[in-house]
Order: C-alpha cells, then sequence, then structure tokens
C-alpha cells in the first residue's frame, strides 16, 4: 500500500487558471509531499469502511462462505432487533458518560493544582500524572483487575470496614461493581490527557482579568465562573469531545476484565466477538457501521450543541 | 508564587501526596503481585510475603517456560511499531512541511481527514482488514499490523507536526540564502535543526500509541508470528492448564511498562507541549 501511496497525488493539478505558474508550482509540490500521507490515510480508513458498508449488505459467514447471499439491509434489521445490540450501546454510552463526567472534574482540578503549584511541585505532580499515560491500556486493566479480584485482590481485605465490601465481593460476578472497576481503570488511565489539556487551557486565560476580578472582590467561585472557564471553553469542548469519542471506543479494558460478561459487553466488544469471534462477517460489519455511524453522531451533536468550531480550537483559522 | 504559610505548606504537602498515590499506587500494585510466589497470590495482602524473581525467570529466563512466547511477541512489538513510526513520521514530516510551509489547496482538507481518521472507531476497520488480510495473505504478518498502525499514527503525526512547523521562523532560511547558502545548505542548516525536536517528539507519541495498540493486535494475528505485547498479554494462560498465569502477566507488564516510563519520563516536557499541540488522542 506504501508503493500506491507514492504514486498517487493528483488533486494539484486542478489549479484556477489565473495563477501565477509560480503559485501552480507550489500547490504541485504541496501535493507532491502532502499527498502520500493524505492517500494512506484515505487507504486505511476510507477503504476499509467501504468495504464494510459492502459486505454489510450480505449474509456471509466464514464458517460457511458458499452460503452468501446479498440480504439488502438484513444485518441491520437483525441487529437492531436484538436486545443485546441495545444493551451493549447502553453500557457503552454510560460508560462514556461517567467516565467523561469523572474525568472533566478530576482533570481540571489536577489543572488546577499544577497551574497553582510553586514551580518544583509542579514539575514532580506533572511528572506524576505522565505515568498513567505512558502506560498501556492492557497492563493498566490488569493492574486493577488483579487488584479486584476475588482471589489475588487485596482490595476488600483493605476496604472490607466500607459496608457492602466484604472479604467475599466478587467484584467481577455483577454489572454495577464490574462496570464500577472499568470505569476507575477508564478515569485513571485518561485523566492525565485531559488535564494536560485543560492546563494548556487555563494558561491561556489571561492573568490581568482574573487579578482585576480580585480586585473588585469576587470570590474564588465567582472568578472561576466568569472569567476563567470562559476563556477555556474552547479548550474544555475539545478535550470533552475527544475524550467522548475516545471511551465510546473502550474495548481494552472490558477484554481483560469481563470480556463483556454479566451485561459489560460494549459495542466494540460485541463487533470484535461478531465477526473475529463467530466470523459473522457480514453481521460484524453492520454492526461496525453502526459504530461508525455513532460517532458521527457524537460528532454532529458536539459540533451543533456546543458549537465547538475543532479547526478553530485547534489554531487552524 | 512567594514564601508559603505554614498552613499552605501542610495543604500542598497533602495535595502532593494524594496525587502521586493516585498516579502510582495501580503501579506499584502491579509491581508487587509480580514479585509474589503463587502461594502469595490469594493471601489478600498488597505486598509478596517473599520477595521472588520466579516470574521474571519464567518469561525471561532461558529455561523459562513462557520465555519464547514473550520475547516473540517483544520483538513483534517493537519491530512493528518502530517501523509504523518510522513510515508515518516520514510521511507527516512531509504533508506538515508543506501545510506549513507552502499555499496549496487542499491543506485544510488534509488535517480535516486527519482529524477525521483519528475519531475513527478502530474496530470498524477491523472487521473488513480481517477478511481482507487473510484473503491476500497479510494475516498474522508484519506487515498486515503496521499499515492499519498507521491509521493509529499518521493522523496526531501530522495535527502535531503542523502545530510545530508553524512555529518555525521560515524566513531563517531565506536570511541564509541571502548570506551566500544554496537552498539545500539553508534548509539544512537554518530548519533541520529547529524541526528536529518537533519530530522527535512527534515520533515519540507515535509510538507510544503503536505500542498501546491492542484491537488490531488480538484481531489480525494468531501466532507468534506477528503477535505484539499486549495482544499476547490478553492470551497468556500459563505454563499449564493448572497454573495461575498471575504472576508472569505482571512481570511482563512490568518489563513492557518501565521502558516506556523511563522515556515518558526523560521527554516529559516535549511529550506535554506535543500533546497539547496537537491535542488529538492516541
Amino acid at each position: 500500500m506504501a508503493a500506491k501511496a507514492t504514486r498517487g497525488a493528483g488533486p494539484g493539478k486542478a489549479s484556477k487558471p489565473r495563477k501565477s505558474d509560480r503559485a501552480r508550482a507550489e500547490a504541485r509540490l504541496g501535493w507532491w509531499l502532502a499527498g502520500p500521507a493524505f492517500v494512506v490515510m484515505l487507504a486505511v480508513t476510507a477503504y476499509p469502511i467501504l468495504q464494510a458498508v459492502y459486505d454489510s449488505l450480505f449474509r456471509y459467514r466464514l464458517t460457511a462462505p458458499d452460503d452468501r447471499a446479498f440480504v439488502g439491509l438484513g444485518n441491520y434489521g437483525v441487529v437492531l432487533g436484538d436486545p443485546v445490540f441495545w444493551q451493549s450501546l447502553g453500557v457503552t454510552t454510560l460508560i462514556m458518560v461517567i467516565t467523561v463526567a469523572i474525568e472533566l472534574v478530576l482533570g481540571f482540578a489536577l489543572a488546577l493544582v499544577m497551574h497553582r503549584a510553586v514551580l518544583r511541585l509542579r514539575g514532580l505532580l506533572r511528572t506524576a500524572i505522565l505515568v498513567p499515560y505512558g502506560i498501556i491500556t492492557v497492563v493498566s486493566a490488569f493492574a486493577w483487575f488483579y487488584a479486584f479480584d476475588i482471589s489475588s485482590g487485596y482490595v476488600n481485605s483493605w476496604f472490607d470496614w466500607v459496608p457492602g465490601i466484604s472479604e467475599d465481593l466478587n467484584w467481577f460476578a455483577g454489572t454495577g461493581t464490574s462496570l464500577f472497576v472499568i470505569i476507575a481503570s477508564e478515569v485513571w488511565k485518561t485523566t492525565p490527557f485531559i488535564s494536560l489539556l485543560l492546563l494548556a487551557g487555563l494558561a491561556q486565560v489571561p492573568g490581568d482579568l482574573e487579578e482585576a476580578a480580585q480586585v473588585d472582590g469576587a470570590t474564588w467561585w465567582q472568578r472561576m465562573k466568569r472569567v476563567v472557564l470562559p476563556n477555556m471553553k474552547a479548550a474544555i469542548m475539545v478535550a470533552v469531545l475527544f475524550r467522548a469519542l475516545d471511551a465510546f471506543r473502550i474495548f481494552d479494558n472490558v477484554f481483560i476484565m469481563t470480556n463483556g460478561a454479566n451485561g459489560t459487553t460494549v459495542l466494540s466488544l460485541l463487533a470484535y466477538r461478531t465477526s473475529i469471534g463467530r466470523l459473522e462477517i457480514g453481521l460484524g460489519s453492520a454492526i461496525s457501521v453502526l459504530l461508525f455511524i455513532c460517532v458521527i453522531i457524537i460528532c454532529f451533536i458536539a459540533i451543533k450543541i456546543f458549537k465547538v468550531d475543532l479547526a478553530g480550537a485547534r489554531g487552524e483559522k | 508564587m512567594g514564601t508559603l504559610s505554614g498552613k499552605q505548606k501542610v495543604a500542598w504537602a497533602a495535595i502532593t501526596v494524594v496525587v502521586l498515590v493516585w498516579a502510582l499506587f495501580p503501579v506499584a500494585s502491579i509491581i508487587a503481585t509480580s514479585f509474589k510466589l503463587p502461594s502469595d497470590l490469594s493471601t489478600g495482602n498488597f505486598l509478596p510475603t517473599t520477595w521472588s524473581w520466579t516470574n521474571y525467570e519464567q518469561i525471561l529466563g532461558p529455561d523459562g517456560s513462557a520465555q519464547e512466547l514473550f520475547l516473540s511477541s517483544l520483538r513483534n512489538s517493537i519491530g512493528i511499531s518502530l517501523i509504523a513510526t518510522a513510515i508515518s513520521s516520514v510521511l507527516a514530516t512531509l504533508a506538515a512541511y508543506a501545510i506549513a510551509r507552502l499555499d496549496f489547496p487542499g491543506r485544510k482538507l488534509i488535517l480535516t481527514t486527519a482529524l477525521g481518521v483519528s475519531i475513527f472507531p478502530v474496530i470498524s476497520i477491523v472487521t473488513p482488514l480481517f477478511n481482507l488480510w487473510r484473503n491476500i495473505g497479510l494475516y498474522d504478518t508484519w506487515p498486515g499490523l503496521i499499515i492499519p498502525y498507521l491509521s493509529l499514527t499518521l493522523p496526531i503525526s501530522i495535527w502535531t507536526l503542523t502545530a510545530f512547523f508553524r512555529q518555525i521562523p521560515w524566513e531563517l532560511e531565506q536570511a541564509a540564502q541571502v548570506d551566500g547558502a544554496t537552498t539545500w545548505q539553508a534548509f539544512r542548516k537554518a530548519i533541520v535543526p529547529l524541526a528536529a525536536p518537533g519530530v522527535f517528539t512527534t515520533a515519540l507519541i507515535a509510538f507510544f500509541i503503536a505500542w498501546n495498540d491492542f484491537v488490531y493486535g488480538i484481531s489480525l494475528t494468531s501466532t507468534e508470528a506477528a503477535r505484539p505485547v499486549p495482544a499476547a498479554l490478553a492470551f497468556f494462560s500459563g505454563a499449564s492448564q493448572f497454573e495461575d498465569p498471575t504472576g508472569a502477566i505482571s512481570a511482563a507488564a512490568v518489563v513492557v511498562t518501565i521502558p516506556v516510563v523511563v522515556l515518558v519520563l526523560l521527554f516529559q516536557r516535549q511529550i506535554v507541549s506535543g500533546l497539547t499541540q496537537g491535542a488529538v488522542k492516541g
């Protein structure tokens, strides 16, 4: 595919006639340089999703390849008519909403702490919160799993004074308790990202505005609400949207901890199990396409409701 | 910030301790587990009663029962992630240079495409690739993972590098040319030193993302030929059916975590600036 990429660099040719030779040469050079990356990106994403759309229209099982037949939107009917799909959509959305909400509060608190800390302390704190960022999600999932697991865990013996927790509590035997650990590990792993983005946003809040508010006698809460938060709106929206999309794709920790048992199947896991586990390519493709549509809907809602100008917020005017 | 009062000092100390415990505890937890003997695993204690290297011998030692499995996946992870990082760094550097430096139609299209690719659900790509790779013989091979990894590493590399390159004063190049340097000399002497740190940081972030991948790893591989570490950890089931793999998995997890954490800590300043400028999560 890389070989194909070096050849693909066409669209620059379509420049307007009034352009000078120089501008045309620059446009051509631009596409020669940027074209390969562009083509590779399309090849590794647009092509597979189109293939998935195509496959989703067939009854197609790898265990019975000769049985392949065009069924139109039949697969979508099967998936959308199955309570399992709706349940995993619900669980995925629940995980997304809870993790993003917790991470926003926690990440903002961490960002404030780093922002206010004296220089030496700030370095130490930043170093510490980068550790979760550097850890593989699978490793973090195992760490949390072993800590809570009924045989290898120590959480039960540490917290048996808390009502509801006892030595023989099996966290991974129930939906609520499983989701609790999954969400906790997700929050731990990804809060650093959100808090670094918010820290960058805090740095953009004009200091003199805040000081002026303080001189005028505004309380801490008033300063936050009137001065700091409005000035960070763009950073907050970008952080929330990206974390939301990321959380919606959650897979690694669920696979490691419960593998979808006890009502913890998320959409990604359902798609994986259908296509790669049960080799139902047609049905699996339909779920993949639906997952993709969900992501687009989330983006659309975020952009419409919160008026996030992604390009603007990222310095691309 | 000036001098702190005694009360403030105590408050800051408390905050620091809380943050440190929060950030480091799960790591400490898996390290402690990795030193436990099988008999120690179910005692409900955080620390092992006797510290033992047994688990590490099992995955790294010459007679270790899981040594072959672990080392081959380590080799796969390092090789595949490095190659994917190299390819995406080259492509992204060219693209970001063009976007930051040249005026051509379609710059915004490329950045928007990169943004779109970065929010793509990986699992939506995996199903068609699984079938296609099996048909054309890329299933369970290095290229079969390197190509999809580009969907993870390219977008963030393009965004981060474009942000870096926009801050480079490109007039320097002209200034050097006025001073008598050839075009190539001017580029190499004036621009490359300024661009290199950005390229390095971006490559580092891209490498982490490739190293962290799990979905592609478990879906597009089936044997030790290409299975990367995260997938190997998930499928590792102990030397025999009756052996609990907890200790060995923990040891393997520690081995693959330490180099990455060391890299993160060494280059934390660059990583933070790269992450916040590119602002795309992997």
